[in-house]
């Protein structure tokens, strides 16, 4: 009985991670991009500086009539939206937050496998959407995405096998455990790559080819629209979250922080969450949208090469180490 | 010396950081008023006072949208034996700001300072007929009508002032000579050498 408390409450924290968090990313990014382009942003929703204005849009998004087109595929177009959204609450649920089992979800042994596999699966949301809209710009949406997901998973993969051979485990709590300072300089190439391959597999900015508004409508989801529309979008913040969570984790040292790493883990990883998903945003601001060809061109001859690198350089340093 | 490769992206970085760290340029309008110069073309109003139907206004306006009535009094002589004179009553001015350009000129030309400009906006109408202000409204605008900006430091003086300032020098030099030349003519030899020296 008091097991299952206990995985209840765990559970429910997590839940609550994954409901809160994408939406404070999201509030932050409608201002920080504003203020960046030297706007306020919205000023207006719940009354301070417009910190109501995602759940404006989320009741606004509920209002909306649900229409699934005549010609598509009904089931798989309405599974896409859930698709998407899941693997991102499943991974945060093995995402390790302070030091010990006390400070995560659910204990995964396989965790950094479990972790990307799972990612993975949430980009499938996206071509099932493509493929079952029966809409042109979704299939070309769709059909990005899968080359985006084809040429990015693999530099992302390396760059996570770099930090488990310098752990010895595939464990995030042991790679966690395992962490030193000097790993950050040490791993800083791998870091990198995971992190831009991660934006590019969230198709964030200025990896958004497969949404790219401007040519395609909006790839994937041209024909969502109400809450599997806004599904989608929170999957996207819900990708961001995920990613930072994990980038922190695996090359930045997770709850490891200057002072209090036993009472402020949380805090520690939490912030540096934060921080790298402000610079998610910033790159978001700062840059235009990749073509499709320097899309494919800096995954295949930069990223792969930059992470075989790192992977090399992590075997000499553990051969010379031990 | 050719640039470092990447320092584009980071100059990309610097630029949107930078930006984000200063004021936004957002004017929160209905909630914060705007700050406008005195000379703002807001609205035209009318100094009916000042007026003497000169018309100059009516037919200087490019789209016509100043519309005038007047009719014209007898005013009886001032003096016994005098001549009854004739004055123009202003019954109707009218600005049209659904034609209105908001060029100025009706102000430029008008003589006797009886157009200002002021800096109230805030008149549209729901109705386009109502955006003809009538005399009384026209007339209410002068109250919003701000005192004109103090002149830059060492501007050249205002025409009217250097005239009437010209003018009450003259006058204090011919008081000052007649309450000099009485004394002079009444006065000692002491005095009557002194007179003499002054003068050039």
């Amino acid at each position: 009985m008091n097991d299952a408390l206990d995985v209840a409450l765990r559970l429910l924290l997590v839940f609550l991670a994954f409901l809160v968090l994408p939406l404070v990313v999201g509030q932050t990014e409608h201002k920080v991009m504003a203020h960046m382009q030297g706007r306020l942003g919205p000023m207006y929703a719940g009354g301070f500086h417009g910190w109501a204005q995602l759940v404006a849009d989320g009741v606004k998004f509920a209002q909306k009539e649900d229409i699934v087109p005549k010609d598509a595929d009904r089931r798989v177009f309405q599974l896409a939206p859930a698709v998407a959204l899941l693997p991102y609450l499943l991974v945060l649920v093995a995402v390790p937050v302070g030091p010990g089992d006390g400070a995560v979800g659910a204990v995964v042994d396989a965790g950094v496998f479990f972790v990307l596999a799972v990612m993975g699966v949430g980009v499938l949301g996206s071509l099932m959407a493509g493929w079952a809209s029966a809409n042109k710009f979704s299939l070309l949406g769709g059909l990005r995405t899968t080359a985006q997901l084809l040429a990015y998973e693999l530099p992302m993969l390396l760059a996570a096998a770099s930090v488990a051979m310098a752990a010895g485990t595939v464990s995030l709590t042991g790679i966690l455990d395992g962490f030193a300072w000097w790993w950050v300089p040490w791993q800083i190439t791998g870091a990198l790559v995971f992190f831009v391959a991660g934006l590019a597999e969230l198709q964030r900015p200025p990896f958004d080819m497969p949404v790219a508004d401007s040519e395609i409508i909006f790839g994937a989801y041209t024909e969502y629209t109400g809450l599997r529309f806004a599904l989608f979008l929170l999957a996207e913040y819900a990708g961001i979250v995920v990613l930072c969570a994990l980038t922190s984790v695996l090359f930045l040292g997770g709850w490891h922080g200057p002072w209090g790493d036993a009472g402020l883990g949380w805090f520690w990883t939490l912030l540096k969450t934060a921080v790298l998903a402000f610079v998610v945003i910033w790159l978001r601001v700062s840059y235009p949208r990749l073509r499709e060809d320097q899309l494919q061109k800096l995954a295949w001859t930069v990223l792969v090469p930059l992470a075989l690198a790192q992977i090399a350089l992590t075997g000499i340093v553990k051969v010379a180490i031990n | 010396m050719a640039p470092i490769p990447g320092s584009g992206l980071a100059k990309g970085l610097a630029v949107t950081l930078r930006t984000m760290t200063r004021k936004t340029v957002t004017a929160q309008y209905p909630e914060v008023q705007p700050e406008l110069p005195p000379r703002t073309r807001g609205v035209i109003g009318l100094f009916e006072e000042n007026c003497t139907v000169c018309m100059l206004c009516a037919r200087e306006c490019p789209d016509w949208c100043i519309y005038i009535d007047s009719h014209k009094e007898t005013v009886p002589a001032a003096a016994p034996g005098g001549r009854e004179r004739s004055r123009n009553v202003l019954d109707r001015f009218a600005i049209d700001f659904s034609l209105c350009m908001y060029c100025g000129i009706c102000i430029e030309v008008c003589p006797f300072d009886a157009l200002f400009w002021s800096p109230e906006f805030e008149y549209a109408e729901t109705d386009i007929h109502e955006l003809t202000h009538e005399r009384d409204k026209l007339r209410q605008w002068m109250w919003t009508v701000p005192e004109p900006p103090a002149l830059d430091p060492r501007a050249e003086e205002p025409k009217e002032v250097a005239a009437a300032r010209k003018a009450a020098e003259k006058a204090a030099a011919q008081a000052a000579a007649q309450a000099a030349s009485p004394a002079a003519a009444q006065g000692t030899d002491a005095q009557d050498t002194d007179a003499r020296e002054d003068r050039p």
